[in-house]
């Protein structure tokens, strides 16, 4: 069974054959126990489809907000040197640590009705943040930017900058060279630091349900609605755990060369 | 300063790392000048600091009459709006972009329109214009080379810079792609700075030489009068002969380095002395007759020099000595062996220091 040239010792075989097993069971579980015959209808059905829609939505919206406020982050972080960089950097990507509901309860204290920024929205323009699509959004974005922030970051560190120099010396002024050199050589790091990002943002739950609460179409993702079908609709949630599965599947084989390139 | 009617005036001051640059550059319209310096000379941070991408702590550069940096007077002209382009060593072709696009690409930062006509002529004076489309890593070093030259005069440059232009080069085609350089360099016009650590390269593409070390400017002048009067131990070691560095009173030269010399034409003050090695006789005795200059020395080391052997003798003096195999043999010489070297009066070049 053992083809490797160096013998397995037998705990170390076991433990590690425990370990995949770990994983791999509650895939299979997932799999035997899908209600393939009910496939369509039920992943057509109004809730599904609700669900689905506002999934794409609001994780696309939120890896479109994270491009515009993590690619200038990321780039001040490789490039600019200034006091306190350490300490804010660890700040801003302290959501890939940090429990998500209290993500959402932050959240709340900045944004909500009566939160730090929240109460100056409401009042001088009537906008209400929490428990709508924009605070589903939003509660994604938190939680996922920092995986974009930190994956472009290394890719313009680890960018040969003298491609900067040469094209400055040929007359391209700093944002031509953003534009035609430094942008395109770091599009693998940009790339995947969206899909990254993307992935999160679509798992999304726990600062989601505490920022946006849980309203279909318009603040019930997938996962809060696999969460809440795991009751009321066993077969639907089983389905729509396993779109959520593909999904991670298709991003994992998209970033393998990353991730799993010398594997 | 000197330097009137010149039309690159450079005095460079700045420090980075344990290096500190201070020199002074001038050159005429039409010049091609080689920047020659051992490795953690300076010679690329002079050529960064021309084109503005390494900032001056002092000093002042001057191209056409017009000032690009005077840290003095906060003058400071950005890289992009200075007319000095750069030939960097591993040609830094943009990978993401055609050599067309690669060749393009200062023209249409610039605003030309017909850029892609314009940078396919290019293409076809450095002799490339069937490679447009494909991508730079599919060049060979040769390729990537020309591609890089042509990328540069594009921009009509009034400034080029090439650091060591030929270093990534395979020697097999290092002979070919240098004489192509030289006729692209002689068809331009302005003022082109070539670095290298390459005296034959040097030689072969200035008219020029500046030699630099440790950031400072240790000899310049044309590469006859350069190789002829070395004023370095770096230029004498390119050049392989001997230099010494010592005072002359008439026809005795007290070395530096304790010993003495006798030479055949009177000289007075700090002198250099330069022997070449094939001057230097190697003796098992103590030889009779003329030569002024007899040591006893020690062999230390020996090496082959195509048909030649050179041998480093220590004693009073450190001197290499260069002898044809067939002498080596005869004298039985080896590393360690203890010898007699002598040198005619009139072998030994001296000049002012």
């Amino acid at each position: 069974m053992f083809r490797g040239r160096q013998p397995v010792p037998l705990p170390i075989g076991i433990l590690a054959g425990a370990g995949a097993a770990f994983f791999i069971l509650p895939l299979i579980g997932l799999m035997l126990r899908a209600p393939w015959a009910n496939l369509w209808p039920d992943l057509t059905a109004p809730e599904s489809l609700l669900a689905l829609r506002l999934s794409l939505v609001a994780s696309l919206s939120a890896t479109a907000l994270a491009l515009v406020l993590g690619l200038p982050l990321a780039w001040i972080y490789a490039r600019v040197v200034f006091p306190g960089r350490t300490v804010l950097r660890a700040l801003t990507t302290l959501p890939m640590v940090l429990p998500p509901v209290v993500g959402g309860v932050a959240l709340l204290m900045a944004f909500g009705r009566r939160g730090l920024l929240g109460q100056i929205l409401d009042a001088a323009f009537g906008i209400r943040l929490p428990f709508t699509t924009a605070g589903a959004v939003m509660a994604e974005t938190f939680v996922a930017m920092p995986f974009l922030v930190l994956t472009v970051e290394a890719g313009l560190r680890s960018m040969d900058r003298r491609y900067e120099d040469a094209a400055r010396t040929l007359g391209a002024g700093r944002w031509t060279v953003l534009r035609r050199v430094t942008l395109p050589l770091v599009a693998p790091s940009l790339f995947a630091g969206a899909v990254l990002c993307w992935a999160r943002a679509l798992g999304e739950f726990g600062a989601t349900i505490t920022f946006a609460g849980n309203f279909p179409g318009r603040t019930q993702t997938l996962p809060l609605a696999v969460y809440l079908a795991l009751e009321t609709r066993p077969d639907a949630a089983i389905l729509l755990s396993l779109v959520l599965l593909v999904v991670s599947l298709v991003v994992l084989v998209v970033l393998r060369d990353r991730w799993l390139g010398s594997a | 300063m000197v330097g009137i009617g010149m039309s690159l005036l450079a005095q460079v001051r700045l420090t980075r790392g344990s290096l500190v640059l201070d020199l002074e550059v001038a050159a005429h319209e039409g010049e091609v000048v080689a920047v020659l310096g051992p490795n953690g000379a300076g010679k690329t941070s002079l050529l960064r600091a021309l084109a503005g991408l390494l900032p001056l702590t002092e000093g002042r550069i001057t191209l056409d009459g017009m000032v690009l940096e005077d840290p003095g007077a906060t003058i400071f002209v950005p890289p992009e709006q200075r007319r000095v382009g750069m030939v960097f060593q591993d040609y830094l072709l943009f990978p993401h972009l055609s050599v067309l696009e690669n060749v393009a690409f200062g023209l249409r930062s610039r605003g030309v329109r017909a850029a892609t006509t314009r940078a396919r002529g290019w293409l076809e004076r450095v002799g490339l214009a069937d490679l447009a489309d494909v991508r730079p890593t599919a060049l060979s070093g040769g390729q990537a080379q020309r591609v890089a030259l042509a990328r540069a005069l594009a921009t009509e440059p009034r400034l080029l810079l090439l650091d060591e232009p030929l270093s990534a080069l395979d020697v097999t085609i290092r002979a070919d792609t240098r004489r192509d350089l030289r006729r692209h360099l002689a068809n331009v016009s302005g003022i082109r700075l070539v670095v290298t650590h390459d005296p034959l390269e040097a030689m072969a593409l200035a008219d020029r030489l500046m030699v630099i070390e440790g950031g400072r400017l240790v000899q310049s002048g044309r590469a006859a009068e350069v190789t002829a009067r070395p004023r370095s131990r770096y230029v004498a070691d390119l050049v392989g002969v001997n230099l010494f560095r010592g005072r002359a009173k008439g026809t005795e030269v007290e070395l530096e380095t304790g010993g003495a010399l006798t030479v055949a034409d009177q000289a007075h003050g700090d002198v250099f002395a330069v022997i070449h090695p094939r001057a230097v006789a190697v003796f098992r005795q103590r030889p009779d007759g003329t030569p002024r200059n007899v040591w006893p020395l020690r062999a230390v080391d020996i090496d082959l020099h195509g048909d030649r052997v050179r041998v480093r003798l220590m004693g009073t003096v450190t001197i290499v000595a260069e002898v044809t195999p067939a002498a080596l043999a005869d004298l039985g010489l080896a590393e360690g062996r203890k010898v007699w070297a002598a040198v005619k009066a009139t072998e030994i070049s001296v000049y002012p220091a």
